[in-house]
């Protein structure tokens, strides 16, 4: 090969620099600390399901909300809310910092909701 | 012209191909929530909503100033006067309001009266045919709505609005009204680059109330259901004269005043 150790030894700087996210991070993924409704015990679905699909749930409730004017949600055990980010997510998890945004940041997923939805206590503002 | 049957078999597929990619769409916005939606219990509801300014029993422009007031601090709608003001109710001249009217002579108030202006909830609105993203569509009760989320703030819909009735946050409007300072908690606020207006107050008439500056009016404004010959506003517009703005341009306001 032309030239083979300068294009082996480059190749293998690439591979090495491209790989690095994985040799230099530490001990992976920790889950963060939530702090959960101090006086509730069920979300509004079943909490594996809020875990995986909440941001697809809340998709759909805007949709259904703002488009549909169905504004109440009847869940599987046949409890019905209110369809509202701030009334009724936010009253339970009435800390977003140390809930959502707690799971976001180490997920590095930023929803720009707080912008507009105001957080308990008026949180949000820089 | 020469098709074969081996060309003819090629079109089809591609069409069948085509054709069954839209059915794959239609699956794909299939509900992931396992409950179901409903309207609220106390939902008023109506086929055409519309509504009927007296301004009769609006002597002064200073009587129009506590609905105003109410439908903006329903909404959090910042104060911020100038060129990036954000109105939902307004006030302006008639002549501004109204320039249809050709007439040289007329009542006083025409004249020197401020009448209140607000999104008119066209029957065909000429904001939503233009709307690249359905941010601002029709419902099904006849209000034109907005949906913040899928607004990219390209402004069409003020442009093809002849009513002025849409405001562009230029700035953040929490600069003027911090979130912590809102009148209203219980409503969101919005952010630099989206569009807003009057959305006929549908979360209040989804809690069974009615809009704001309706119920801040204590009855000298009408609302109601326009396809129905027994509502309020149908036997107000029937016993009394009544104006629309710009009717020629065939928009087919709902906002109605009795002057
Ligand atoms: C009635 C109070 C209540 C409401 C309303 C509520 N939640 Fe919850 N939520 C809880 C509780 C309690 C838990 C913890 C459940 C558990 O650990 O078993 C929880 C758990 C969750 C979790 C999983 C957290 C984890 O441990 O990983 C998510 C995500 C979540 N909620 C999002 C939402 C969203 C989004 C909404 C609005 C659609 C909402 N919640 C509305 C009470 C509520
Ligand atoms: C258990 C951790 C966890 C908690 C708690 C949590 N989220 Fe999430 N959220 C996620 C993850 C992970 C994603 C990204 C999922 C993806 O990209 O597929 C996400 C995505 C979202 C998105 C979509 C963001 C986007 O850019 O598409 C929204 C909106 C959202 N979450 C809202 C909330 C709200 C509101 C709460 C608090 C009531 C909350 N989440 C609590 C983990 C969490
Ligand atoms: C540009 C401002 C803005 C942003 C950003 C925004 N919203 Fe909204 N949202 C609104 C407004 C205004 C409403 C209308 C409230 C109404 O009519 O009741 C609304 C309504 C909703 C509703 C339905 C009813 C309600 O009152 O909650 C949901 C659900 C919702 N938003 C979720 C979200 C989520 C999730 C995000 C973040 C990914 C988000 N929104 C970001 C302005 C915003």
């Amino acid at each position: 090969m032309y030239n083979g150790k300068f294009i082996i030894a480059a190749a293998l700087v690439v591979l090495v620099l491209f790989t690095s996210p994985f040799w230099l991070s530490k001990g992976g993924y920790k889950r963060p600390d939530l702090q959960l409704p101090a006086n509730e015990k069920e979300c509004v679905e079943t909490v594996d399901f809020m875990r995986a699909e909440h941001m697809q749930m809340l998709n759909e409730w805007r949709d259904q909300a703002l488009r549909s004017e169905n504004r109440v949600y009847v869940a599987l055990n046949g409890k019905k809310w209110e369809i509202s980010l701030q009334n009724t997510c936010l009253k339970c998890h009435n800390n977003t910092e140390k809930f959502c945004d707690a799971c976001h940041v180490s997920n590095s997923v930023y929803p720009y909701c707080w912008t507009c939805h105001i957080e308990p206590k008026g949180k949000g503002d820089k | 012209m020469n098709t074969d049957r081996r060309h003819f078999l090629k079109i089809a597929g591609i069409s069948a191909f085509a054709l069954s990619a839209g059915l794959a769409g239609r699956a794909a916005e299939a509900a992931v929530a396992p409950g179901k939606y409903e309207h609220g219990p106390n939902t008023l509801h109506a086929g055409r909503w519309g509504m009927v300014i007296d301004t009769r029993k609006f002597p002064s422009e200073a009587d129009y100033l506590p609905l105003i007031k109410a439908c903006h601090e329903a909404h959090n709608v910042p104060n911020q006067p100038g060129p990036h003001e954000i109105k939902w109710m307004w006030l302006a001249p008639y002549k501004e309001g109204f320039p249809d009217d050709e007439n040289h002579y007329g009542p006083e108030k025409f004249k020197t009266g401020k009448f209140p202006l607000l999104c008119n909830h066209c029957e065909n609105p000429p904001c939503v045919r233009v709307c690249p993203t359905k941010a601002t569509y029709k419902m099904e009760d006849g209000i034109v709505a907005m949906d913040y989320h899928r607004c990219i703030g390209c402004r069409f819909c003020m442009a093809a609005c002849p009513f002025g009735a849409r405001s562009f946050n230029f700035i953040d409007p929490r600069i003027a009204m911090p979130s912590d300072k809102a009148p209203n908690p219980a409503y969101p606020t919005r952010m630099p680059g989206v569009v807003e207006k009057c959305t006929f107050c549908a979360e209040r008439l989804a809690a069974g109330k009615l809009p704001a500056c309706v119920e801040a009016s204590g009855g000298k404004i009408l609302f109601g259901d326009l396809n129905n010959p027994k509502s309020d506003v149908r036997k107000a517009l029937a016993e009394n004269f009544s104006i629309r703005r710009k009717p020629s341009l065939g928009t087919q306001p709902g906002v109605y005043y009795l002057v």
